[in-house]
């Protein structure tokens, strides 16, 4: 059992108890602890149950490389699943649940899993769960999900803030133990802008838990002293419990700051995230231990031996009274050492090497440790926690030996640089046979935009295991990042170490049995046995490896897991590990928030909003408003008691009787002026617009270079070099920059400007039989037929506001839009509203308009295209010029498929029964098509109730549809059943045109 | 998250203010042209490990289209220029052959 140790532990205040809960048992731990060091000081060995088998795990680790003690922390509008209790600070009132446990953490009815492991082996989703289909969705999924479930979604908005912050430096130094402060005092000394980040709450990493000695002091003080020569340095930025989590392209990277997660609620935002532009990278990200593959190494109490010595010394924690120690290297020695120093009992150092006469064993033997060397774990006894350890040879296949009475097996496999940062931008590894670990090469770092390195490692993330390495390449990295030489590096007291060896099975010839209970990947339950398999079934790739066993996915990102998984696999290939290589390391290193990653930009400024100048005005009468890109326009102004639907109605019925008011000041507004304005029109728009007379107006359509139909609306020619085009509300910034692309890169030489006039101008459309009346009322500009005619454009000025009047009709009634300065129109908004009091003078919103558009067979980008429609289809012929040479899509539209006859083409719908079609319903022909599905002959593109005809009116796209004329056609609907509808003209409304030109 | 200089305004645009555009160097193709050479310029691009040339547009800036040339692979950059050039200018060319003697040129 854990416990909390009467001496000892650098960082705890024993005078600062705090209280937390464990799935609500009261629980109590000391300032300075982590949630896994007060959950181990109260003998809570057990934490969490495994992904797939849901095996008892306990704590592993002490830093972010834990793969078990994953908890959801907090509650309600503070609550987060996964949270990691290794790098959790505590403080008082903390809450943790444990996850992946039903009903108890310490009753799991899911262990059943365990009993059927057999079952359950590598890709075994693949395996299992590919037939019937249908199974898919009512039970493989369900079951599944409710038995591989992780943490627990957040039920509330998070009651958090978070931020985002720019920094911009010379030289970034992620990791802040003794190699990021050596780095940081060379590049600091420069006068170079550095920026060091450590991502605990402390400052010298492990140095002073290993009993490191530098320049003849302990660690602690060196730190110290470091960093308060740091902290007078004006050029350094320090920066605490915030992690380097991702490098990228041309000296980018990110921070992640946990300002508040340890003292939630203090007005602090909780995370911030800083996005960092550098000159140079240096990355002291130190190395993981790795852990061994044993039978039973995932039972709670065995732990890595570094994470027992951090336990001890940092903590005053110890994960039992009696620690079995197992090792192919001489640092986990340290750890006995560290346990007999706080009055621990150590029986035995299980050593697979054959021999070990080194200082560190000599010193063990010395304080009466037994040295086994050239011995193995075989098993560990125990579930829930550690029972004992059967020995046996290293090198043997698991036959029965001594068992070992113990509370805790400390184990540690070797070290492993974190290269995760250096990897993130493409920097190469290298393997060291002496150490058995990728490490940098520092040939082939990260290139930046000059092409020269910008990453380079410093200590151990270098693959420097001695603590004066460490130092000296520190120096040497810290000093390049500046182009200086290093100054004068401090000693260490480095203590010789016997080489390690390598050990990737323990025992090396362990029989199946053995093999499918040692875990590789502890979270996703990967176990040396599944690797083995997928390499039996052809598995050659580390990458595909991965994906088919999960082995170091989700979490774990190839911390813990990935030599040992890259080693085994390798091993049953045949091959040598660098040939085999690593999966590649993605950003971010650690899961970082998604609150930092959103930063400010939550509720009323996640993006930007568009308001039109008589926003204001919808809101305050009741509009119920739509987005349409970053506007927010009126759908339709229900009255008190009535439905949207009712609205609707009654808005199309008061225009096309009197007189309705639309605000489209969203409607893209894009001056074209020059001397080749007309030509360039003329490319851009599939009619000719160079031949429209100032003064009028004139209905364009304008496609891509695949010839699909992309954008409509009104030209109007101002004079002789100016054209004002109209482009759809959602497509203004499109257009304009489609515009802009061709005149800068094609037709260069062509004299064009343009401008985007969208939000310089407020457009009201006046629309309905009366609307003539009202402008009248208004005075100033003559508004009558003779005048100002359909389909065009006078200037002059309404009731004393300048405006710019267009004849033009998108409803099929007598309709002006005016345009005018946006500052005015609010005003002439109101001054209409007034004047038309008389007329019912009523607003109407996007949904009447949809369906005065659709009642006159008007179509609507996006609704009748879909970026697979040319305007042929939509009888839009007369809209393309036969007489131009060229015009962008004209071409694509010569291609044999496009001049197909069977296309589909637009015609209007009406159904039988008088119904309104489902949007987007397909009309069924005969027989099946190659892939076993039905054959369709057309779809429904916009549907409506039309109040003015009293019934449902649709658009749709029908084969060969305007020769079919009278057909009824059958459409299949989602649950099974037909609705029948007649082909019909798509203008349901006054064909003629006589409403609008009058 | 590149960093490329604008050769109008002459500012180090981080990639936040691009937009990008394809393959730079594009012939068009229009009306009376063969269904290979259109289907070419619609729809076949370079993807080249190594060697490239690309549209950028500085979108949140002066709003003009450039060119870059620049290694896929290092992210190396080799110079940006003017949209208005047919092909690699001079000097982008002597950038590319310095720091790349093996390149075999524009496909």
């Amino acid at each position: 059992m854990s416990m909390r140790l009467e001496q000892g532990g650098r960082l705890i205040d024993r005078d600062a108890p705090l209280d937390f809960t464990f799935d609500t048992n009261p629980m109590r731990g000391l300032r300075g602890d982590t949630l896994a060091s007060a959950l181990l000081a109260n003998g809570q060995m057990l934490v969490n149950r495994s992904y797939k088998y849901h095996r008892p795990r306990g704590i592993l680790a002490s830093g972010p490389e834990e793969p078990n003690a994953l908890v959801g922390l907090g509650q309600g509008a503070r609550f987060e699943p996964d949270q990691r209790a290794t790098t959790t600070e505590l403080f008082d009132g903390l809450s943790a649940m444990s996850q992946n446990a039903w009903p108890t953490l310490g009753f799991d009815m899911m262990a059943v899993n365990g009993w059927f492991s057999g079952m359950m082996p590598a890709g075994f989703y693949y395996k299992t769960f590919t037939w019937p289909q249908s199974f898919w969705k009512h039970v493989y999924e369900p079951v599944i999900r409710e038995a591989a479930a992780s943490g627990l979604p957040p039920k509330e908005a998070d009651a958090d803030r978070y931020e985002h912050f720019y920094a911009f430096v010379d030289v970034l130094i992620v990791g802040g133990g003794i190699a990021g402060l050596q780095a940081a005092l060379e590049a600091g000394r420069s006068g170079a802008r550095v920026l060091l980040l450590e991502q605990t709450p402390h400052w010298g990493g492990r140095a002073p838990v290993d009993g490191v000695e530098i320049g003849g002091k302990p660690a602690d003080a060196w730190i110290g002293e470091t960093l308060a020569t740091l902290e007078a340095m004006d050029n350094v930025t320090l920066r605490n419990r915030c992690m380097g989590v991702g490098v990228y392209d041309h000296g980018f990277a990110l921070g992640y700051e946990r300002l508040a997660d340890h003292t939630p609620g203090d007005g602090q935002p909780r995370h911030r995230l800083w996005k960092i532009r550098t000159g140079r990278i240096v990355t002291a990200t130190g190395a993981i231990e790795r852990p061994l593959s044993f039978a039973g190494n995932d039972v709670p109490g065995v732990m890595l031996a570094s994470a027992v010595r951090d336990y001890v010394v940092n903590y005053g924690v110890a994960p039992g009274r009696r620690t079995v120690v197992v090792t192919n290297n001489d640092d986990a020695y340290r750890t006995a050492l560290a346990l007999i120093d706080a009055g621990l009992e150590v029986p035995v150092i299980i050593d697979p090497r054959e021999r070990n006469d080194g200082p560190l064993a000599r010193e063990c033997m010395r304080r009466g440790v037994q040295v086994e060397t050239g011995a193995a774990v075989m098993k560990v006894k125990g579930s829930k926690r550690v029972e004992g350890v059967m020995l046996c040879r290293a090198n043997g296949t698991g036959g029965a030996g001594a068992v070992l009475d113990c509370d805790s097996v400390a184990m540690s496999g070797g070290w492993s640089p974190v290269v995760h940062l250096w990897s993130h931008c493409g920097g190469k590894l290298l393997w060291s046979d002496e150490h058995a670990h990728f490490y940098p090469d520092d040939a082939r770092a990260p290139t930046g935009a000059d092409g020269a390195a910008f990453v380079s490692t410093a200590g151990a993330a270098s693959g420097c295991m001695a603590s004066g390495d460490v130092l000296r390449d520190a120096a040497r990295k810290g000093g390049a990042a500046v182009g200086a030489e290093p100054g004068e590096v401090p000693q260490a007291n480095d203590i010789e170490e016997v080489p390690m060896q390598p050990v990737w099975v323990m025992p090396t010839k362990a029989l199946p049995e053995l093999r499918s209970k040692m875990f590789l990947d502890f979270q996703n339950d990967v176990k040396v046995s599944d690797v083995q398999l997928a390499a039996q079934e052809g598995y050659e790739s580390v990458e595909l490896t991965k994906r088919y066993t999960t082995l170091g996915m989700a979490n774990d990102q190839g911390k813990l897991s990935n030599i040992n998984g890259l080693a085994i696999l390798a091993q049953s290939l045949g091959e040598e590990i660098p040939q085999v290589g690593t999966t590649t390391f993605r950003p971010p290193y650690q899961p970082i928030s998604f609150g930092s990653i959103a930063g400010e930009a939550r509720g009323d400024i996640f993006q930007p909003l568009r308001r039109t100048p008589m926003h204001d005005w919808h809101e305050a009468n009741g509009a119920y408003m739509e987005p349409v890109g970053h506007w927010r326009r009126p759908y339709c102004y229900p009255k008190a008691g009535e439905s949207h639907a009712d609205a609707v109605a009654r808005e199309v019925t008061a225009t096309r009787t009197s007189l309705g008011l639309l605000d489209a000041s969203t409607l893209g507004k894009i001056l074209v002026k020059g001397p080749d304005a007309g030509r360039f029109l003329d490319m851009l728009y599939t009619n000719k617009m160079s031949t429209l007379k100032p003064g009028r107006c004139r209905y364009g359509l304008m496609c891509n270079e695949n010839g699909f139909l992309m954008d409509d609306g009104v030209v109007a020619r101002i004079d002789e070099e100016t054209f004002l085009c109209h482009t759809t509300s959602g497509g203004a910034d499109h257009i304009h920059g489609w515009m802009e692309d061709w005149l800068q890169c094609e037709w260069w030489d062509w004299k064009v400007y343009t401008a985007n006039l969208t939000e310089q101008y407020g457009q009201i459309a006046v629309v309905g039989p009366n609307a003539r009346k009202v402008l009248e009322k208004l005075g100033g500009l003559d508004v009558s037929k003779e005048a100002l005619p359909f389909m065009a454009w006078s200037e002059g000025e309404l009731a004393g506001i300048p405006v710019r009047v267009f004849r033009i009709s998108f409803s099929g009634e007598l309709s002006y839009e005016i345009a005018v300065p946006a500052g005015q129109a609010r005003a002439l908004w109101d001054k209409i509203l007034a004047a038309g009091g008389k007329f019912g003078v009523t607003p109407y919103g996007t949904e009447a308009l949809h369906v005065m558009r659709a009642e006159k067979g008007f179509i609507m980008i996006g609704d009748e295209t879909d970026g697979t429609v040319i305007p042929q289809d939509l009888g839009l012929d007369w809209a393309i010029s036969k007489k131009k040479d060229d015009y962008l899509g004209k071409r694509a539209q010569e291609r044999a498929h496009m001049v197909r006859p069977d296309r589909w083409k637009l015609v209007g719908l009406e159904t039988l029964d008088g119904s309104v079609l489902p949007d987007g319903i397909y009309a069924l022909g005969e027989g099946m098509n190659a892939n076993g599905q039905r054959v369709t002959i057309g779809r429904v593109t916009s549907t409506y109730h039309s109040p003015t005809l009293g019934r449902g009116i649709a658009m749709g796209l029908v084969e060969h549809g305007p020769d079919r004329m009278g057909e009824v056609l059958k459409f299949g609907k989602t649950d099974g059943g037909t609705i029948e509808a007649r082909i019909v003209s798509p203008v349901f409304y006054d064909p003629e045109g006589e409403k609008q030109d009058v | 998250m590149l960093i490329l200089t604008c050769p109008y305004c002459g500012i180090r645009c981080d990639e936040t203010e691009l937009a990008p555009g394809g393959e730079a160097h594009l012939k068009r193709f229009g009306p009376g042209s063969t269904d290979e050479a259109f289907e070419a310029y619609l729809f076949e691009r370079e993807n080249p490990m190594g060697v490239h040339f690309e549209r950028w547009r500085h979108a949140y800036g002066c709003g003009r289209w450039f060119l870059a040339a620049r290694d896929t692979v290092t992210l190396e950059v080799f110079g940006t220029y003017k949209a208005q050039m047919p092909e690699p200018p001079e000097e982008i060319v002597a950038a590319i052959r310095a720091r790349r003697p093996e390149w075999e040129g524009r496909a």
